[in-house]
């Protein structure tokens, strides 16, 4: 058997095993998500609102794997918009394969750290602009200002991560 | 080996560092970025939980017209009492010429205490007392009866030369400044002065209607409007909203406001309101371009008739409809509002947007209902008479001239079209909203005006050579919002109109060039204060406060619905099924299973214990244990409807009815709404909320009593 029937195979077994019920539900939530930004009740979303459908639907994609999935899902001649026909499969096996996943509070504590020189429990102002700006997939400065709004502490102008990703766990549900 | 191999242990060190940081950021950013795509999705799915409750209000305004239905064709009055009230709730009230209005409104008689510390007001006015009022109104002072009432007569004066259609031009001012729906939000429009300065010469305002309603300021609203409108005639303009008008305004908290204000004449301040409202002009048009009109259009527009109609006929647009018993071929009047001061008489006005409701079952023919709803008839056409006598209108006077009784007609003056067409073109202005699909359906939201699409706009625009419409009637997020291809503008100018954050206001210039430039603005200091989290999380606390009371409102159907889903009697249910059961009784189109996580706290299994989720919502609304959970429910679901209704019989606007009347209204709404209700459940209701006033009800009181969601301004 060639590689990829063997791969075919696998999925629809995956598919049976998942019956109806469970792709339904999770084909409905992926269409309730996508019709929140569906301005012009017409099926369709600006292609800048992707990111914010994929993740409020569980998953953690990083830039670079968004663009991954957008690839898939625009049309040939891209027109800025997508359409909620070729979105919903592949989203749905996104879901079911269960990529982008989120990413744990311990691992999330050690990306911290690992930007925290000198182990002290916080981080400069500078440092994390420095890092947010510059290295990894950058930030905007509006990306930057707003998540300095909430983890800045004035008084020290540093972010107190742990402080910080404490009141951001507690905010998701 | 020696230095070579420090150098590479070092190299690796700091490879590996930076390898570490690369990662670590990316960490950083993607949680990050996934946290935030999770506040916008929450900040959408509130702003559609606000908006689909909010339409889904205006649909009681349906309702009450179904109610007033049912009760002329089931009802079977048991005493005379009872009939005399049914006829109250139809004709209410009498019909002013104009001598009589000035004579009823008298403020001359007023005399002004030397206590009073407010501004007093002389006319004509100047600017000084514009200031003035300014002044006085961010102290908290109120205006003296006899300058308001004053205030208002000179107002109708002044509106009553002015044209249908008020025409601008960019040629002698600057720039004009349109502003949108303000709904007694007073601190918005301190806002928009503040920043864009007051009217002058040399600064030229058109408000948009709606200037009152909902916020608790709607009275200096009009009062700032009407000052400054006087004073400056050339520059400031104002178009008539669908919330000036008494129907409307029973409902929405101007009348109250009104009445507590000013206990002594706020009956005589409405009246004359009343005649101020039906006397705005309905539309502005800038430079011939621009056309600006609260609602929306319809395919049916026609400027050419709109600058025609007598616009003041219409004193309120939410007119009753013409029944026509369809084995007895009698027309039935409703009177839903007062008759108007001028001309004709109370409206004969055909419903052709409430067409599409279903009609209550025929009543089964028992000779006594036929004979109280033939006395209704013959009291109502009585009453009519009377009024016609009022105004001098003798009843051989047709009430529409039909377009084929005109066809033979050659001089070109006479207007062929019908009372039914003028009455669509107005509530078509006042009422519509655009959408994104083409065509032009009723819009069966609101219960008035179209739905109109890109197409109709694109029709309009052509047939009368304008570039684009500015319009107001919807809350903007941002305040302001473009659609149908840039050519409809809605504007909105009161800022966190549902919650502290929900939304900015907006207004928009326009210059010679008619390219409109905007300032937004939030007239809340705090909302700059929270953080996009805070203020998100705050609008959708308060969103999801109201999402639960009507969650709790319809308590008895979703048991049923959620029933159906679980044949076996266990009590429970998927969340997949809570979530169409839920859409399936509330029909409020929002997307429930996004929602699920805020409303539904604990499950099992992906299971729902759905008795207990309903009990913790029921826990949740003040402590009114005692009264019986399904009355509970039914309050809740028609509140407003109640609330309406209690306006309506209490004629005077005391907030007193008596406690007859209060019983006799709880009858009829239980017998209408199928529920069951005995004398005794509304003792209970009255006893245990103690609002007994020497045997009369204080409803405000009553109302207050039921108001889940706290008032949070």
């Amino acid at each position: 058997m060639s590689c990829n029937s063997s791969v075919n195979l696998s999925f629809s077994f995956l598919m049976f095993l998942f019956a109806d019920g469970a792709v339904a539900e999770i084909e409905k939530k992926i269409i309730e998500a996508f019709e929140v930004f569906d301005h012009e009740c017409n099926k369709t979303v600006d292609v800048r609102e992707i990111g914010s459908i994929v993740r409020s639907l569980g998953c953690f994609p990083t830039e670079a794997e968004l663009h991954e999935l957008l690839a898939k899902v625009e049309e040939e001649e891209p027109t800025g918009h997508i359409h909620l026909e070729k979105f919903l499969p592949v989203m749905t096996k996104v879901v079911l394969d269960r990529r982008y996943r989120p990413i744990p509070e311990d691992v999330l504590l050690h990306a911290f750290e690992a930007l925290d020189e000198h182990k002290c429990g916080y981080i400069t102002k500078e440092e994390l602009v420095k890092y947010l700006t510059k290295e990894g997939e950058p930030f905007t400065q509006e990306e930057m200002e707003d998540m300095l709004s909430t983890a800045l502490d004035p008084e020290t102008n540093s972010v107190h991560y742990r402080d910080y990703i404490s009141m951001m766990i507690v905010d998701e549900t | 080996m020696g230095s070579g191999s420090s150098v590479n242990a070092n190299y690796k060190y700091s490879l590996q560092k930076s390898e570490n940081a690369f990662k670590a950021a990316v960490l950083i950013q993607q949680w990050y970025r996934r946290y935030v795509a999770r506040l916008e999705m929450r900040r959408r799915c509130t702003w559609r939980i606000f908006q689909s409750i909010e339409y889904a209000c205006e649909q009681d305004q349906i309702k009450l017209h179904n109610f007033f239905s049912y009760l002329m064709d089931h009802f079977t009055p048991s005493s005379s009492k009872e009939r005399d009230f049914i006829s109250r709730m139809f004709i209410s009230g009498e019909s002013f010429k104009e001598a009589e209005l000035e004579k009823y409104c008298d403020y001359e008689s007023l005399e002004v205490p030397d206590s009073y510390t407010g501004p007093h007001l002389s006319f004509p006015l100047l600017p000084d007392h514009a200031t003035a009022l300014l002044e006085a109104f961010k102290h908290k002072q109120q205006l003296h009866a006899r300058y308001l009432l004053n205030l208002l007569h000179e107002t109708r004066k002044h509106l009553k030369q002015l044209p249908n259609i008020s025409h601008v031009s960019t040629c002698y001012s600057e720039e004009i400044t349109v502003c949108g729906d303000l709904h007694g939000q007073l601190d918005d429009l301190f806002l928009i002065f503040y920043k864009n300065g007051l009217p002058s010469p040399s600064k030229s305002y058109v408000f948009n209607g709606d200037f009152v309603d909902r916020g608790k300021q709607s009275l200096e609203i009009l009062i700032v409007l009407f000052t400054f409108l006087l004073i400056y005639p050339k520059e400031v303009h104002l178009n008539r909203g669908n919330h000036e008008d008494h129907m409307v305004n029973l409902r929405y908290g101007f009348t109250k406001e009104v009445m507590q204000k000013y206990k002594v004449h706020g009956k005589k301040i409405l009246k004359m309101i009343q005649n101020v409202f039906c006397w705005l002009p309905l539309a502005t048009l800038i430079d011939q371009k621009v056309l600006i009109i609260h609602g929306g259009i319809s395919d049916t527009t026609d400027l050419d008739m709109l600058e025609k109609i007598q616009r003041n006929k219409f004193v309120s647009v939410l007119r009753g409809k013409k029944r026509k018993e369809s084995n007895r071929n009698v027309e039935i009047q409703e009177l839903n509002g007062e008759s108007k001061v001028e001309a004709d008489p109370a409206g004969n006005e055909a419903d052709p947007s409430f067409s599409l409701q279903p009609r209550p079952a025929q009543a089964p023919s028992v000779a006594n209902r036929l004979e109280f709803s033939k006395w209704v008839r013959q009291t109502v056409q009585e009453q009519i008479e009377w009024c016609r006598q009022l105004v001098d209108i003798s009843e051989s006077e047709p009430e529409e001239l039909t377009y084929s009784s005109v066809v033979s007609l050659t001089d070109l003056d006479e207007p062929c079209w019908t009372r039914q067409d003028e009455w669509k073109q107005i509530l078509d202005i006042l009422w519509s909203d655009p959408i994104p699909q083409e065509g032009c359906r009723v819009n069966t939201v609101r219960g008035g005006g179209c739905y109109f699409g890109p197409d109709v706009t694109g029709k309009i625009l052509e047939k009368h050579n304008l570039q684009f419409l500015i319009r107001s009637h919807e809350c903007k997020q941002e305040g302001y919002e473009f659609c149908h291809n840039r050519k409809v503008l809605t504007i909105f100018s009161a800022s966190n109109y549902y919650e502290i954050g929900s939304n900015r206001g907006a207004y928009v210039k326009l210059g010679p060039d008619l390219i409109p430039h905007f300032v937004q603005y939030q007239a809340n200091k705090m909302a700059h204060t929270l953080t996009m989290t805070q203020r998100i999380s705050r609008v959708e606390e308060s969103a999801f406060r109201a999402l639960r009371e009507k969650l709790f409102a319809h308590t008895s159907a979703l048991i049923r619905a959620f029933k159906a889903y679980d044949k076996d009697n266990t009590g429970r249910i998927t969340l997949s099924n809570w979530a169409t059961a839920v859409e399936s009784v509330l029909h409020l189109g929002l997307p429930w299973r996004m929602l699920r996580p805020q409303l539904v706290r604990s499950t099992e299994d992906g299971m729902l214990e759905y008795k207990s989720w309903l009990d913790d919502l029921a826990m949740e609304q003040r402590s009114q244990e005692h009264i019986q959970s399904s009355l509970l429910e039914v309050i809740y679901r028609n509140r407003s409807n109640l609330e309406t209704i209690f306006r309506i019989i209490d004629r005077d606007h005391s907030g007193l009815i008596s406690s007859e009347e209060f019983h006799q209204t709880w009858k009829l709404f239980s017998s209408h709404m199928n529920i069951e209700l005995t004398d005794d459940g509304i003792n209970d209701l009255v006893r245990s909320i103690d609002f007994n006033k020497d045997g009369n009800i204080d409803f405000n009181e009553f109302l207050e009593a039921f108001r889940l969601v706290k008032q949070s301004q």
